[in-house]
């Protein structure tokens, strides 16, 4: 068996960095990132991209070396990605954030509102109820994180999770800043327009965990395989007849339905940015399905049925 | 170092890229490693671009010579008032109608290169973006929401400095665009353009911000531009506080300003090609 030398030089510089000798044909590029991390303990796996072409993609982790465009001594390119963190770590940290942070307005904890106020209760029913439906939420989201969504990739960039917490956090502290306020004004319409905008957050949020769980589904445990994914026999499911991101499409319904219900215009901003980076990763979804595979249903938008 | 020539890194992008970076100081060429497919439909369509590229010239070069004439007449304006009065006094009150027209004329063109630049450069420097839109903001907030909203300002000696400073950031500016176009460029008028920013730009800052600060107790008197609770859409807004928000923000995103134009000065007058590093 013809073994491979590998020798791995800096994108940038072009400096050698390693050189690995006698390395088996059947070799992943995980396995030689390994390698590459016992020479340079700095760079951990995660931080690694390795390419072909200094200006290239990167490429993956289960790529053999044999079926590479290589000869017998392969050179690749490698970049720092630099720090890197887990998606876990980042969902569950953004995720909580905000839990904890409505609470504290809900509780009227001291230091938000007037010193009388501190530890009060809202009279307005509409209040425990948007606290309830902000709170199950978000516990949805962190038990879909730890059970239910299957990464595809480990990690991103350390600075993500402060940039993502800023904006959960900070859109969190500023809409249950005005809804637990004391001079809170309930809705217009009163009774109906809260029963209508908690009949569409449920249905949205049941919705959203469908799709979740049909994309799981689509995924086996411990793979990164990319499937089309098709309605299921779950109605929830069905309009993937129409959309390719319907797990976008029911989380904007769902803020649409909770800002409905709060009357309140932090709420609606932060519904309009959310639903502006959706729209976005929506977009980008699409086109990565449609590159991928040739059959893709003509009939599918990103993210609203026939409108964008 | 990788050396791209000038041409090589202009190429990439949607003309007019060379005119735009030529404009627009803020829009470098150096994140020219674009996606592989927009080479392939660049090449099918270059003399398209070409012809596009001729009408937009003639469009800039007659905008800028109409910009550098305008903020003249302000100048002439400016010193003829002094020289008559003998003092700054009113002189704000003179020239604001000129002024607010010209600085909102040019977010036209900000807002052309905005969308320039994010199109061209989607994702890969957000930095540049941000900077583009802080300048755009910041001049046409101080103009419209402080300066004409707040009459009791306007004979401040620090709104005379950042008008001062403006206008002669603004014709040096804008002659340099003109020159650059017609390629007669004059070394003078490059070596104004690129350095008196150093001492106009923390001036600029100073008319700025003593400005603003000599608002606020207005602003807090007469509660103009805020919201207060209870209101049916369950929102506040004070100005008072937007305004120290404001100029707390000056802090990080002045340096990130004044560092951007002294490389791009380094680059200029230099020769230097620098690359970025990639983020």
């Amino acid at each position: 068996m013809k073994h491979y030398e590998v020798e791995i030089l800096d994108a940038k510089t072009k400096d050698k960095l390693c050189f690995l000798d006698k390395v088996e044909p059947n070799a992943t590029i995980g396995e030689i990132k390994s390698m590459f991390h016992k020479s340079h303990p700095q760079w951990y796996p995660a931080r690694q991209s390795i390419r072909l072409d200094p200006k290239g993609k990167s490429l993956k982790d289960e790529d053999v070396l044999q079926h590479l465009p290589v000869g017998t001594t392969a050179t690749f390119y490698f970049r720092d990605l630099g720090a890197q963190i887990s998606w876990v770590t980042v969902f569950l940290t953004e995720y909580a954030g905000p839990l904890l942070i409505y609470l504290m307005f809900y509780f009227r904890v001291p230091f938000i509102y007037a010193p009388k106020y501190d530890f009060t209760t809202s009279k307005h029913w509409v209040v425990h109820l948007a606290c309830m439906c902000h709170s199950f939420h978000y516990v949805k989201r962190l038990l879909e994180t730890l059970f239910v969504h299957r990464f595809s990739h480990g990690t991103m960039p350390l600075r993500n999770i402060f940039k993502n917490c800023t904006y959960y956090w900070g859109f969190a502290a500023w809409m249950a800043y005005y809804i637990n306020h004391p001079l809170y004004t309930p809705p217009i319409y009163g009774e109906q327009q809260i029963r209508l905008a908690l009949i569409v957050f449920l249905f949205c949020q049941i919705g959203n965990f469908s799709i979740h769980i049909a994309l799981r589904n689509l995924r086996p445990p411990g793979s990164k395989t990319r499937k089309i994914p098709y309605p299921t026999k779950n109605p929830f499911t069905w309009i993937f007849l129409l959309v390719s991101c319907p797990n976008y499409t029911y989380e904007l319904g769902s803020w649409l339905g909770f800002t409905l219900m709060t009357q309140c215009l932090p709420v609606a901003a932060f519904t309009l940015v959310g639903f502006i980076q959706m729209t976005v990763w929506a977009k980008g979804k699409h086109r990565s399905y449609l590159k991928e595979f040739r059959d893709y249903p003509t009939l599918r938008s990103p993210i609203l049925p026939f409108i964008l | 170092m990788n050396r791209l020539t000038h041409s090589q890194k202009t190429r990439v992008c949607f003309p007019p890229l060379t005119l735009m970076q030529m404009t627009n100081p803020l829009c470098t060429g150096t994140m020219a490693s674009g996606e592989e497919d927009r080479t392939v439909e660049e090449k099918e369509t270059n003399n398209k671009k070409r012809t596009k590229g001729a009408i937009a010239t003639a469009w800039l070069t007659f905008y800028n010579i109409a910009m550098t004439a305008g903020w003249l007449v302000l100048a002439v304006a400016m010193v003829r008032y002094y020289l008559q009065k003998g003092t700054h006094k009113g002189l704000y009150k003179n020239i604001a109608r000129t002024l607010t027209f010209f600085q909102t004329f040019a977010l036209l063109e900000k807002y052309r290169d905005f969308r320039c630049c994010f199109w061209c450069f989607k994702g890969i420097v957000r930095t540049s973006v941000i900077v583009i839109g802080v300048q755009v903001c910041s001049r046409i907030f101080m103009v419209w929401f402080i300066t004409n909203s707040i009459r009791q300002i306007q004979n401040e000696e620090s709104v005379i400095l950042f008008v001062v400073v403006w206008t002669i950031t603004e014709i040096t500016r804008h002659s340099f665009y003109t020159f650059n176009l017609l390629n007669h460029l004059p070394y003078f008028i490059k070596w104004a353009r690129y350095n008196m920013f150093i001492v106009m730009y923390p001036l600029g800052l100073i008319g700025e911000l003593l400005t603003i600060h000599a608002a606020l107790p207005y602003v807090r008197r007469s509660g103009m531009y805020s919201l207060r609770l209870p209101n049916k859409y369950n929102v506040s807004f004070d100005y008072y506080y937007f305004l120290i928000i404001v100029m707390l923000s000056y802090i990080p995103l002045f340096p990130q300003l004044y560092f951007h134009m002294l490389r791009q000065r380094r680059r200029v007058l230099h020769g230097e090609i620098v690359v970025e590093k990639d983020e």
